[in-house]
């Protein structure tokens, strides 16, 4: 399928405690080019145990005990991710795929400025550039995100919660990976910087094309943002469609309870149910 | 009758190097028993600045804050009493219950610190307030904190704070940190305790939804000013002060989203 960017199929994960936890199901999925798929559920569901499994991020006692994961590359190449060697999956890591991380927003380093850390991710994916490149490309990023090149000298705490998010994903964004993944990147902010970052967020997209993995459990948030969304409960995702499907045609049971869960903004008082 | 009054209060902060910030700027508003008044804004609204003066962490730089029509004591028998009239239920149930001590003693603790019943009632009241948050009580009351799921946790802490027989609760984001698909069973708790009970609720939260399901009256608090006030209907579906509109209009809303993109004018789907 030419059209798909990842394709995981039976992937399971179990944390090896006593007794075992299947934290993930026999998972299959396929990610399209370009999609922002919204991954929601409720904590322990094991959205973020899929996402960080998907770029073999987990520790132990975390063991993936089934199923395959490719990334088809943009230069026409299938990456099978559980054959990269630790190298190889050195340099595939941020390079194909990023991350901005849940609680992102203490993710940075406190005692280096965030042009310094923004430039370590050349430094070490791209040891050809100079450090006047790296200069100009740190700028570039600081610009994209709309931060501003002159806050490359300023520390974490010198910016605001938004500020630094747009930091970590400026970094995020610093190798042109094909895939994001965003693990609730903007639940610790409140509304209207939220809907900034996620403007920026859409934006960047239509500029870059990058595909989005947006986990959550605000599930009214992703209606809107989402091209399609994955349910997950208890390891399993139990139910995948596009997001106008889960709003007006949910067939899965859980999938209404989750609906049902939260009272409308406008329209006639109740819960989003139907 | 009125619970709780703010009449013209006024906070400021003095900060080194950046001279005042005022965090509550003439701020008026009255709660009556039995009825939910919801406390919207972003960070730095003010939000957290009134819960401060109402446990008294902070004081007021001017006017005056009553509850039951008194002014808030500063000290003695009067603190004593306003602490079993104003109770808090926090947003972390995992750190607002101490982990070393059973569910009967969080429960037994204000009773006994308030005299609310004798020793030998002891054991019925804390079963009393375990049935009331719709919690079994033979399966909790000697469990530790840790053997309960949030939500359980969350109405522990309500247990508690309905303990002392107080007449307002204020609770700060009480279910952010919960599970969704139980935020709405204890967001639907405190609804009917209040009801019930006839308590003044103050609900402090950034959610514009729940807030909206929630109160009788909306409060929207904008760099410490009230912006905006009334039945919390009017206030969302119809706000007035382009800040309630610009909160409004970043919250998700699938519901307009959907609409506009069919083009219908809304309604149901």
């Amino acid at each position: 399928m030419r059209d798909a960017l990842l394709t995981v199929r039976d992937f399971s994960v179990v944390y090896d405690v006593d007794p075992p936890v299947e934290a993930v199901k026999n998972v299959t999925l396929d990610l399209r080019r370009g999609e922002i798929l919204g991954l929601a559920g409720e904590s322990g569901c094991g959205k973020t145990t899929l996402a960080y499994g998907l770029q073999r991020l987990l520790k132990a006692p975390a063991v993936i005990t089934s199923g395959s994961v490719v990334f088809h590359d943009s230069s026409g190449e299938d990456i099978e991710v559980d054959r990269l060697d630790a190298e190889q999956m050195r340099r595939f890591r941020w390079d194909k795929i990023s991350m901005v991380f849940q609680g992102a927003m203490n993710a940075l380093n406190p005692v280096a400025t965030i042009g310094s850390q923004l430039e370590d991710v050349f430094e070490v994916h791209r040891p050809g550039m100079s450090r006047a490149q790296r200069r100009e490309a740190v700028a570039e990023l600081l610009e994209i995100v709309k931060v501003g090149p002159q806050r490359r000298r300023s520390f974490p705490h010198e910016l605001s919660g938004g500020m630094r998010q747009r930091v970590m994903i400026a970094m995020a964004l610093a190798l042109r990976p094909q895939l994001m993944v965003m693990d609730e990147p903007t639940t610790a902010l409140d509304v209207l910087v939220q809907r900034e970052i996620l403007r920026q967020i859409s934006q960047l997209r239509r500029e870059f094309g990058f595909t989005v993995v947006f986990i959550t459990h605000d599930l009214p948030l992703l209606l809107e943002i989402s091209d399609r969304i994955a349910i997950m409960r208890e390891g399993e995702i139990v139910e995948l469609d596009t997001a106008e499907q889960i709003w007006t045609n949910p067939r899965d049971e859980y999938t209404r309870t989750l609906l049902s869960s939260f009272p409308r903004l406008t329209g006639e008082r109740g819960v989003v149910a139907r | 009758m009125t619970v709780l009054e703010f009449d013209r209060v006024t906070k400021i902060y003095s900060v080194r190097g950046a001279g005042q910030i005022k965090a509550l700027d003439d701020v008026s508003f009255s709660l009556t028993s039995g009825r939910t008044i919801g406390l919207v804004g972003q960070s730095g609204s003010g939000k957290s600045t009134i819960a401060k003066i109402l446990t008294q962490l902070e004081t007021p730089t001017s006017g005056e804050v009553r509850l039951d029509g008194e002014p808030i004591p500063r000290r003695g028998a009067g603190l004593r009493a306003y602490r079993q009239k104003l109770r808090m239920v926090f947003q972390d149930p995992f750190a607002s219950l101490n982990p070393y001590h059973s569910i009967r003693y969080h429960l037994e603790r204000p009773l006994r610190l308030h005299g609310v019943v004798p020793k030998a009632e002891m054991d019925d009241e804390v079963r009393r307030l375990l049935e009331r948050v719709r919690l079994q009580p033979d399966a909790v009351v000697d469990r530790r904190p840790h053997e309960l799921s949030g939500g359980q946790r969350q109405r522990v802490a309500i247990a508690r704070a309905l303990a002392s027989r107080p007449s307002l609760l204020v609770a700060d984001e009480p279910v952010s940190m919960l599970d969704v698909s139980i935020r709405l069973g204890v967001l639907n708790l405190l609804a009917d305790l209040g009801r019930e009970e006839g308590l003044g609720v103050l609900y402090i939260t950034h959610d514009l939804a729940t807030a909206r399901h929630f109160s009788d009256e909306i409060l929207v608090l904008n760099q410490g000013r009230v912006v905006e006030s009334g039945p919390a209907d009017d206030v969302i579906l119809r706000p007035q002060d382009p800040y309630t509109r610009a909160l409004r209009a970043a919250s998700p809303d699938p519901e307009a989203h959907f609409a506009s993109l069919s083009g219908s004018d809304g309604g149901a789907l």
